[in-house]
């Protein structure tokens, strides 16, 4: 028996493929997660973008992923461990990341790094960002005219200006179907929690809300309107297996195209410290098919994503008047500068509600 | 024939010298199997998780600043636990001393604050992790509260209070609305010890609290009567001591603890105050405290393997494209064998052949 054992054993040990050589003319390029991949989500849909860049430029790079990474004392190290294995160009998926990010890439100057969603940047690391409140305004004229109570339900992350500039477009497009439309909107402070999110629906649609939108990961909130027969807008993934009577659309997070123009960039000896901020143009998010809707709703969504992707259509078309009714200084000339979007910490007259922290 | 634990007359001290061995031992063996389960080379496998992250001076840094914070607040849990006190609620004191430590960093942000900032801010963590802690320890003495369930649920107490001012009053006006605080000034940071490297200040005061505690509990009359209150309560009664008093100064102690590496962590590897400053390490070091057997020596070893494990985990992620699950698979079977293998400290396996023959033979 004792023999077995060890020969076993041995067996074990030497089985392993040698594996470890890699071809050392290889680009390495490193990725930093915020959660675990799952089946679909934010972590998800940036590891879809890594997979389609090995399938375009697999015989020229490498890849290497850590992820469930918290956004706290541990992201540094993780992102050093990753310079320090070889990785040249570093993509840190989360805005929590950004002063990791940063303080590495002073550290190691010749190591190139791609910061998602922040605003820090330095010579050897760029931020890569994606106008969703586009996709957000086409949501909100889709949910104008499906909805019969005229009450919208909205479940907010965190009441940061990606979020807050996402209600205000969805709001501005309502409201251009329907002056009195009414938004509710529940703070689930997570990014990621279904049982917050599914009581947060509950809320709402007790509260008559009959269209839900959503700014959390989870497709908890498309379960529990799909159960009590009304709609709702999926995020960041396609979910419409969750709701296959209640999705209208989706807004979809695909970096694939960015990521592979980076990688490129690099190989080529191009890259270059970038503020990216782009939006249905220039395929940094797009949205899922426009389901569970007459032909004539859908073709106004259509319509206005041709408008918006050709520059014709823009959500914060000046004037845009503030809570209190005053316009709101318009800095960008015919719309809201980028600045004062990316920004954004006010809500926009016809939301009957208090900003947090205001 | 059967198998049977029995319990030993006395505690073995070989077992207890050989057990920890036998447990990693077995991790390794099973840990080798599941590897090539996954079609990975075990034995470099292994080599990424115990032996590379050993090998430069960039990983032992990274090993040490991992493990500074949980054996900080294991010593504090080990005094607790040895006079049968049990606080549960360390991520919580270690919360509100980042809290209030970050008050004095927020207050005198921007100001030509001296060299005062650093130590006062660690005197104000200290002290607010220990008054959180009190909470807990008197409703334990004046009104019989379990402390297990009242310490574990002020940890959500302080996570949504720290949520609350870093959203609110101490966001950073120049902080696009994100819930954090503005990076401290440089003189309320803990200063780093190598140029350029992560190791810092409170790897020395963790060093300093871990001799503190192995004399107190090895010279001095106090840490004789927090043994002997553990061990034997009715002895101590007879004794004249005073299990009420230990249990508030043993709270005391390892809330000023916790709230001390609050501090530390966020004024030094985070450098503001925000949301998630802890993965966990107030819950993790009640591991780190049994695994090290509440004596200072094998917390401050157990923090150093625990932190061991998350570092090559993480390069064994990079290295071998493990998966992080199998890092948590790994820690949670270390854990198993070595809780398991303890037991062979007080009982022994024998075979038992029973007087009656059973009908049915051997089974």
């Amino acid at each position: 028996m004792r023999k077995t054992l060890l020969a076993l054993a041995a067996g074990l040990l030497l089985s392993g493929s040698v594996s470890a050589a890699s071809a050392a003319d290889k680009l390495k390029v490193g990725f930093i997660y915020l959660g675990p991949i799952g089946d679909l989500g934010w972590t998800y849909q940036h590891d879809l973008a890594r997979q389609a860049l090995v399938k375009e430029l697999g015989d020229k790079i490498e890849t290497t992923y850590l992820e469930n990474v918290p956004e706290g004392p541990d992201a540094e190290r993780a992102i050093e461990q990753l310079v320090r294995a070889g990785n040249k160009l570093i993509f840190t998926t989360s805005f929590g990341y950004m002063d990791p990010t940063l303080k590495v890439a002073k550290k190691y100057p010749n190591v190139h790094f791609e910061h998602s969603t922040g605003y820090k940047r330095d010579k050897n690391m760029s931020t890569y960002s994606a106008k969703w409140y586009q996709g957000r305004y086409i949501q909100g004229l889709i949910a104008a005219k499906m909805s019969k109570s005229g009450v919208l339900g909205y479940i907010g992350s965190f009441p940061i200006p990606e979020v807050v500039s996402g209600i205000n477009a969805t709001i501005l497009a309502a409201q251009t179907i329907n002056p009195n439309i009414k938004v509710k909107i529940i703070w689930a402070n997570t990014w990621f929690d279904p049982g917050k999110e599914a009581d947060a629906a509950k809320a709402l649609i007790d509260q008559g809300a009959d269209v839900i939108m959503q700014h959390t990961d989870s497709p908890a909130a498309m379960q529990i309107a799909s159960e009590r027969g009304k709609l709702a807008f999926g995020q960041d993934s396609e979910m419409i297996k969750f709701g296959p009577k209640t999705q209208l659309t989706s807004i979809l997070d695909t970096w694939g195209p960015y990521y592979i123009a980076r990688v490129k960039a690099e190989l080529d000896g191009a890259w270059k410290s970038e503020d990216t901020w782009g939006g249905l143009d220039s395929h940094m998010f797009a949205m899922a098919p426009y389901t569970n809707m007459p032909d004539d709703v859908k073709k106004m969504a259509e319509d206005a994503q041709a408008a918006i992707t050709a520059g014709k259509l823009h959500p914060f078309k000046c004037p845009v008047l503030g809570q209190d009714g005053k316009e709101v200084e318009c800095k960008g000339g015919a719309n809201l500068a980028d600045g004062q979007i990316l920004g954004m910490n006010f809500y926009v007259k016809g939301i009957d509600d208090k900003l947090p922290g205001k | 024939m059967q198998l049977v634990l029995e319990k030993r007359a006395e505690r073995s001290n070989t077992i207890a010298l050989v057990s920890p061995l036998i447990a990693i031992g077995l991790t390794i063996v099973t840990m080798a199997i599941l590897f090539a389960i996954l079609g990975k080379n075990p034995l470099l496998a292994l080599h990424a998780y115990f032996i590379a992250p050993l090998t430069d001076g960039y990983s032992l840094q990274e090993i040490a600043v991992k493990a500074t914070p949980l054996v900080m607040i294991a010593i504090g849990l080990s005094l607790c636990y040895l006079a049968n006190a049990w606080n549960i609620g360390a991520e919580g004191q270690f919360l509100i001393g980042a809290v209030a430590g970050s008050w004095i960093a927020v207050k005198t942000q921007g100001t030509d604050a001296g060299v005062w900032v650093l130590p006062a801010m660690f005197v104000l963590a200290a002290a607010a992790g220990a008054l959180y802690a009190l909470i807990p320890a008197i409703c334990k003495v004046k009104f019989g509260a379990s402390e297990i369930l009242t310490s574990l649920m002020l940890v959500y107490v302080a996570d949504l209070f720290l949520d609350y001012l870093v959203r609110g009053p101490w966001r950073d006006p120049q902080g696009f609305n994100f819930p954090t605080t503005a990076e401290f000034d440089p003189v309320a940071t803990v200063p780093l010890l190598i140029e350029g490297g992560r190791l810092h200040l409170g790897s020395i005061i963790v060093l300093l609290v871990v001799a503190a505690a192995a004399i107190l509990l090895g010279r001095t009359i106090k840490g004789f009567e927090i043994r002997v209150v553990g061990a034997a309560p009715r002895a101590a009664r007879f004794g004249g001591f005073n299990s009420d008093q230990l249990i508030i100064l043993t709270f005391a102690v390892s809330g000023a603890l916790a709230g001390l590496a609050g501090i530390i962590e966020v004024a030094g590897p985070v450098g503001h105050l925000q949301p998630g400053i802890s993965p966990g390490y107030g819950f993790t070091a009640i591991i780190v405290a049994f695994l090290g057997r509440l004596n200072p020596l094998g917390i401050l070893i157990a923090g150093l393997f625990l932190a061991l494990t998350f570092i090559g985990g993480e390069q064994a992620q990079i290295a071998m494209k493990i998966p992080l699950d199998v890092t948590k698979v790994f820690q949670g079977i270390l854990l198993f064998y070595v809780l398991a293998c303890d037991s062979l400290i007080l009982y022994r396996f024998k075979l038992v052949v029973p007087n009656r023959q059973v009908a049915r033979g051997t089974g």
